[in-house]
This record gives C-alpha cells, sequence and structure tokens, in this order.
C-alpha cells in the first residue's frame, strides 16, 4: 500500500523553466568560442596549479584533434563559437546559505534545495553556471572524515595529490572530443572522498543549474570511495529553456574500493535547448559494488552510456535507467560494463519512453574479457511508444572472450496499448491520466530505485510531459 | 415507462473501426436492480455490445443511441459514463505493470467521487470486499493482473465492482475460466453489490451456475448481431438444454 507515489501532485510548468532575472553586471561572462586564450583564462580565473594549467592546455590540442563522433545523432546545431565556456557570478562560494546571492538562492529555493538538505541529506552541494555557490555538509558525516568539497579547493588542499592521481584517469581525454573538450575548460563539480569502512547511512547530493544562454556547463564529479565505505551520492540538473544552444559536457569519475559500495542516482532535467553530452564511469575493486539509477528526461541531443569497469574479483554492478523522448528531442542512451575480475556480474535494465517524435535509442555494450572467468550479464530493454511518429530503437552490443560466461539479453519494444487506455478509463480515470498511470507504471521499476522525494520529482516530470507542453 | 428506466438501448448498430458491421439494431430497457441476461453463440456480438455500451472508440455507433438515467450518452466518453454509475467486468482484463491493485481502484474511486480517498477507511472496505471474494490480501500490492490466473483475474473484476458500487454493471462472462467454488465465491460477490446498491445487471455468460442465486428478470438471446428473443429466467435453463438451436 506504500504506493502513493502513483498520486502526483498538480504540476507546475514554471518550476523547471523559469528564467532567473539575471543582474548582467553582477556575472563574469567569458567571450564565446574556444581558444588557447580562453583556455588560460579559464585557468587562471581558477587559479589553477600548473599541471593543470597544462594538462588544459593538453586537452585543448586533443579536443582539435579528434573528430566529431558521426555514429549518433546529429550534433550539428551545436556550433562552439557561440558557447561561452565560462559564467560565473561575482561572489565566492559560501558555506552558509543565508550568504549565496539573493537571486541564485530564490532560484534554488524554487527547486526545493536546501529544503531537501535539511530534511534528509548529509550533505548538498549547489553549482550554478560554472561555479559551485554553496557547498555544505552535515557536522556528524564531517567527523566520520567524509570530504565533499568543491575540486577547486580539493586541488590546493590536503587531498590534492589524490586529485592528481585520479583527475580524468578514468576518462581520459582521448576517449572521445567531448571527454578532451571537458579537460579543456572544466569547471565547478564536486570531490567526495569516504574513507576506509565508513558507511554513510543519509545521501549526499549536488544539483547542477545551468541558467546562462549560450553558455556550456563541464562541471566534474570525482568519488572515492574506500575499501569496506559506503555511500549514496545523488545528482540533479536543470536549466530553462533558451533558443539558443547550450553544451553540457560534464564529467563523472568514480572509485569504488575493494568491497565498498556507491550508488549513483540521477535525475536529468536540462531544458530542450541542451545538447547534453556527459561522459560518466566507474571502476570497481575486488568485491565491490557499483549502482547506478539514471532517469534522463531533457535536453535536446543526449549522448550518455555511464559505464562500469568491473576491475576486481567478484565485483558487481547494476545499472537501472529510463529515458523520456519528447517532441524534437534525440536521446542516445544506455549503459556500458567491461568485466575483467572473475566472478564480476552486471544487470543492465533500462526504460525507455518516447512521444510527440521524440527518438529514444538504447545503445548498450557489454565486453566480458578473457580474465573475467564465470562473469555473469544480464540486458534487458523496454521501449515505449506512445504514438505512431515516435521512435524507439536498441542497438545492444556484446562482446564475449570466455566460454563460461552467463549471458541474457531481452528487449521489447511496444507501443501504449488502446486497450489497456480503455480498460483505466472504463474506472473513471481520463484519457490523460489512463496514459500517465500507464506510463508511470512502466517507470515504476526504475522510481522505486529512488529516494522518495525523487521519486514523486520523476512521476511528475513524466505527467509533465505527458501532458504535452 | 421510460420514467424509471436506468438504461435504454434505442435501435443499436455498431460497426468496428467504422467497417464491420457487428451489431444490427439493438433494443434494451433495463430498470434499477433488474437483473438481465445475455446469451449467444460465440461470436454472435456479446462483448461488442459491452464494450459500446461502456464507450470503447473501436465500436462505432453508427444509428440508434444509448440513453442513461435519461440522459444520452452515445457520444461520451468512457471515463464519464464510468462517472455517471456505468461499470463492465471484462471478459479479458488487462495487465498494467507498475500500478498495483489497491493504488488502482484508489485511483478509480477518487477519479469518480471527486473526493480525497481517506487511506484507512478505503484499506477497510478493501479487506471486507477481498474477504467476501476469498482473495488473499497480498493481492491488493500485486500489479494490476500481472501474473493473475484467468479466475484471480475475475475475482479482481468484481472487486472493483464492490469497490466502486456502480448503479449498473455488465458482466462479460465473470464466470467462464472459474472453478466450482470460485464461481460460487463470485456470485456471492454480485449478489452483495446488488443488495447494497440495488444495482441493475446485464450478464453475459455461456452458463447457468453464476445466477444459481440471482433472480433473472429477463434473458435476450442475439444470435449474429440481432436479439432474436427475450424470454424471463426460465429461458436460461432451456437454452442450457437445448442450446440455440431453434433460435439459429
Ligand atoms: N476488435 C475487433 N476487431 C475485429 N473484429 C472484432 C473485434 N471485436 C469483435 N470482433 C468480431 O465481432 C464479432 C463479435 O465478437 P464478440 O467478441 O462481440 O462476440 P461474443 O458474442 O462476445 O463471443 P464470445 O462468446 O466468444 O465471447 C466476432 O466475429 C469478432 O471476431
Ligand atoms: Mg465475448
Amino acid at each position: 500500500m506504500a504506493d502513493n507515489k502513483q498520486v502526483v501532485a498538480d504540476i507546475d510548468r514554471s518550476l523547471y523553466d523559469f528564467k532567473d532575472i539575471e543582474n548582467e553586471k553582477d556575472f563574469y561572462r567569458m567571450e564565446e568560442g574556444l581558444t588557447k586564450e580562453t583556455v588560460l583564462k579559464v585557468s587562471e580565473e581558477k587559479n589553477d596549479p600548473e599541471w593543470m594549467r597544462d594538462f588544459r592546455l593538453q586537452c585543448l590540442e586533443h579536443y582539435e584533434n579528434i573528430k566529431m563522433p558521426n555514429w549518433g545523432p546529429s550534433i550539428e546545431g551545436l556550433d562552439m563559437a557561440r558557447i561561452s565556456s565560462y559564467v560565473r557570478h561575482k561572489s565566492d562560494m559560501k558555506g552558509k546559505w543565508e550568504d549565496v546571492p539573493e537571486e541564485i538562492k530564490n532560484t534554488f529555493e524554487k527547486l526545493g534545495i536546501p529544503q531537501a538538505e535539511r530534511e534528509s541529506l548529509a550533505g548538498v552541494g549547489a553549482q550554478y553556471d560554472s561555479e559551485l555557490v554553496y557547498h555544505n555538509v552535515k557536522d556528524e558525516v564531517a567527523a566520520q572524515g567524509v570530504i565533499y568539497t568543491d575540486l577547486e579547493s580539493a586541488l590546493h588542499g590536503e587531498y590534492a595529490d589524490m586529485i592528481k592521481e585520479h583527475f580524468m584517469k578514468l576518462v581520459p581525454p582521448t576517449d572521445h572530443k567531448f571527454a578532451a573538450l571537458h579537460g579543456a575548460v572544466w569547471s565547478g563539480g564536486s570531490f567526495v572522498y569516504v574513507p576506509k569502512g565508513v558507511k554513510v547511512d543519509i545521501p549526499l547530493q549536488s544539483y547542477f543549474r545551468l541558467n546562462a544562454a549560450g553558455a556550456g556547463q563541464f562541471e566534474h564529479t570525482l568519488i572515492i570511495v574506500d575499501e569496506g565505505a559506503d555511500l549514496h551520492f545523488i545528482e540533479g540538473c536543470s536549466a530553462p529553456k533558451y533558443n539558443v544552444a547550450n553544451l553540457h559536457a560534464g564529467c563523472v569519475e568514480l572509485y569504488v574500493g575493494k568491497n565498498a559500495r556507491l550508488r549513483y542516482s540521477t535525475i536529468e532535467n536540462w531544458s530542450k535547448n541542451m545538447y547534453n553530452l556527459n561522459t560518466k564511469r566507474a571502476v570497481v575493486e575486488e568485491g565491490g559494488i557499483m549502482e547506478w539509477v539514471s532517469g534522463s528526461f531533457g535536453s535536446h541531443t543526449s549522448y550518455l552510456y555511464p559505464m562500469t569497469i568491473l576491475k576486481g574479483d567478484g565485483s558487481k554492478m547494476e545499472f537501472t535507467g529510463i529515458t523520456f523522448a519528447g517532441k524534437g528531442q534525440n536521446l542516445d542512451t544506455g549503459a556500458k560494463v567491461v568485466h575483467i575480475g572473475e566472478r564480476t556480474s552486471s544487470v543492465i535494465s533500462t526504460k525507455s519512453i518516447s512521444k510527440d517524435g521524440g527518438i529514444g535509442t538504447y545503445r548498450s555494450s557489454v565486453t566480458i574479457q578473457k580474465t573475467a572467468k564465470k562473469a555473469k550479464a544480464s540486458v534487458s530493454c523496454d521501449s515505449l511508444m506512445l504514438d505512431s511518429i515516435s521512435r524507439a530503437d536498441t542497438i545492444p552490443a556484446m562482446d564475449i572472450r570466455t566460454n563460461d560466461a552467463d549471458v541474457g539479453h531481452e528487449a521489447k519494444i511496444g507501443r501504449i496499448s488502446d486497450e489497456a487506455v480503455f480498460y483505466l478509463m472504463s474506472r473513471g480515470i481520463t484519457e490523460e491520466d489512463a496514459k500517465a498511470m500507464i506510463v508511470s507504471g512502466f517507470a515504476n521499476p526504475v522510481s522505486k530505485e529512488l529516494p522518495l522525494e525523487y521519486a514523486v520529482e520523476m512521476n511528475n516530470l513524466i505527467k509533465l510531459e505527458m501532458s504535452g507542453h | 415507462m421510460s420514467e424509471q428506466s436506468l438504461l435504454q438501448v434505442r435501435d443499436l448498430s455498431v460497426s468496428i473501426d467504422n467497417e464491420l458491421p457487428i451489431l444490427n439494431r439493438i433494443n434494451l430497457d433495463i430498470k434499477p436492480g433488474e437483473t438481465h441476461v445475455l446469451m449467444g453463440p460465440n461470436g454472435a456480438g456479446k462483448s461488442t455490445l459491452g464494450f459500446t455500451l461502456m464507450g470503447n472508440p473501436h465500436y462505432v455507433v453508427t444509428e440508434g443511441n444509448i440513453i442513461f438515467e435519461g440522459q444520452d450518452i452515445t457520444d461520451l466518453s468512457s471515463d464519464k459514463r464510468a462517472k455517471a454509475g456505468m461499470f463492465l467486468s471484462f471478459q479479458n482484463p488487462y495487465e498494467v505493470p507498475g500500478i498495483s491493485l489497491s493504488s488502482f481502484i484508489r485511483n478509480a474511486y477518487h477519479a469518480q467521487t471527486g473526493a480525497p480517498v481517506k487511506l484507512l477507511a478505503f484499506q477497510k472496505s478493501l479487506k471486507a470486499a477481498m474477504e467476501i471474494l476469498s482473495m488473499d490480501e497480498s493481492y491488493a500490492d500485486r500489479d494490476l493482473n500481472v501474473g493473475f490466473s484467468g479466475g484471480e483475474k475475475k475475482k479482481a473484476e468484481i472487486l472493483q465492482l464492490l469497490m466502486l458500487s456502480p448503479k449498473f454493471a455488465i458482466l462479460d462472462e465473470t464466470d467462464s475460466g472459474l472453478d466450482v467454488d470460485a464461481v460460487r465465491t463470485v456470485s456471492k460477490g454480485v449478489e452483495e453489490y446488488q443488495k447494497k446498491k440495488d444495482g441493475a445487471l446485464l450478464i453475459i455468460t455461456h452458463s447457468t451456475k453464476i445466477l444459481e442465486s440471482l433472480h433473472v428478470d429477463y434473458t435476450h438471446v442475439l444470435v449474429k448481431g440481432n436479439i432474436v428473443h427475450t424470454g424471463d429466467g426460465s429461458l436460461v435453463d432451456e437454452i442450457n438444454e437445448h442450446g440455440f438451436e431453434r433460435f439459429i
């Protein structure tokens, strides 16, 4: 009976789409385009250590040499010459909510942050455009030795070496063009370190808001969960809609230690002018567990395939994801896993919904290397098309180099059934509610993996999409 | 006479998706509390009549009209018919993953009454209704009809009937696929509905078992889309013995 998630509150569209009244003079905005000068300027703005400045310049070179991807949705509408890589408010990051500039505070208050923190989070970070404007960890969590801070200050503090050792090692800038771009102009994001054996009972959260028009957000999230430790990290993103293209090319690197566990949950609701070219990757040591929960709703075009490297023996990963592609959206999402250790196991289960001509493509890759004896992998993807003009495709790839792997794959593509809609309507439920109910039900395996308030948000988003705005 | 009619069907002709004619000038007059039985060979159009009365958009009314409590509902959408007090127990109920039986009923109840559902009171009456139907409580939390056996699905339909207590219910072969005990249980549930609400019924069936404990007022025989005969309750037994031969 705990299923009151289905009863969703009325939608307030202004929740995500409102534009904050920006007082231009309070913001520093870098000129559009990407050159050695702009990269150096970002570096200077950020007071980089020397190695980081050099690294950025190397990344720029890679960026210039690597070709645009040609295997996915079109990104022709994205013109780097018209994207500003760096926008920040002229105030510093705050540790106290009261000190955050009023207009930024209002934005986050409208989005429910940091009320959420007071209620059920161990710590909160809030990024506005290119910089974190707020960061705070509960005392009892900090007392356990948990570090949760912005990456910039971490670069100069006690953990500087740890960052140098891990930064863009899992996702090298040569990985693809937008990883290189990220390396060149990254700004903001979080650093989390959970020491050996420490179990953080309540989640940490980061919220990213890209508010400026024609800008890019390139936050870097680096999380290290040491041996036997346990963490749940939640990431939320949103942006108001503009008529010009915005770009998000973040990077998430997750290191899961021996027998450690990390759960990484995302609810992404970028506006529909956003190119979301995000890279997320985790490496898992012996006996460790990586769990992903991912909800992709917004953006104009997405390329998103969180990848897990099951390095240690007996390591595990589970990926639960949902994508909702509405009008004008082309969302290419999925997951990747590489089995290296023995007895490693992975479960990928995804749902995709497309509506009003939206295109949802599920793309996955499972690799079982020779060393991964007795590996187990299961992939299931389920697509629901809500009308005849929408599209759903699945492109699963498997590369299995052992002969004792236990591999399962299941794909279903279906349409919303008129008969099921009639069945619900015959009980007094309106057509719109009946469809929303069927879609929420379809999404339920994902929403039940989320903390309650996020599950409610996800159902709200579904309802919002269903009402066809 | 029309004054006290609950449901009037006047010269109703129906085609599927506007092409295939199935029903031909059907007439029915059902008063509150009455029990009508509709019998006929497979493919005669019985379910078609049920779907049409309930407003399935695939079944297009090409002629005639449907009047419920004096209001012409021929063009009304299905949800509005439900709100007006109509109900259909489906011959093949649909499976809806991700929404539990109880939360579905709660949503439907809320949609029909518009009033907020008091959770505790709701749970109590759900539990009582499930007891009448010998349904295990755990079914309330299972996804709507998903993985239910044929018989369990039928019970879940009658559970909805009891919880939503409409003024008029069509039961489309609710008894088929039920074992002997289950038929008895379900017919107890139907009796309960009728007692509580003085509800009217249109029962589509191929057997007499579900009718044993009910008083049947009229029996209609539908053959190839036409009501060829209307009689009283005794007609059911006659058909049961001799089949439809004399009507064809
Ligand atoms: N959606 C549909 N598409 C095509 N034909 C249909 C559809 N629904 C019903 N029919 C046809 O209409 C006729 C009447 O079907 P209906 O289901 O109403 O029969 P019935 O009397 O309920 O039969 P049964 O006793 O087998 O349940 C049949 O020939 C059937 O094949
Ligand atoms: Mg039938």
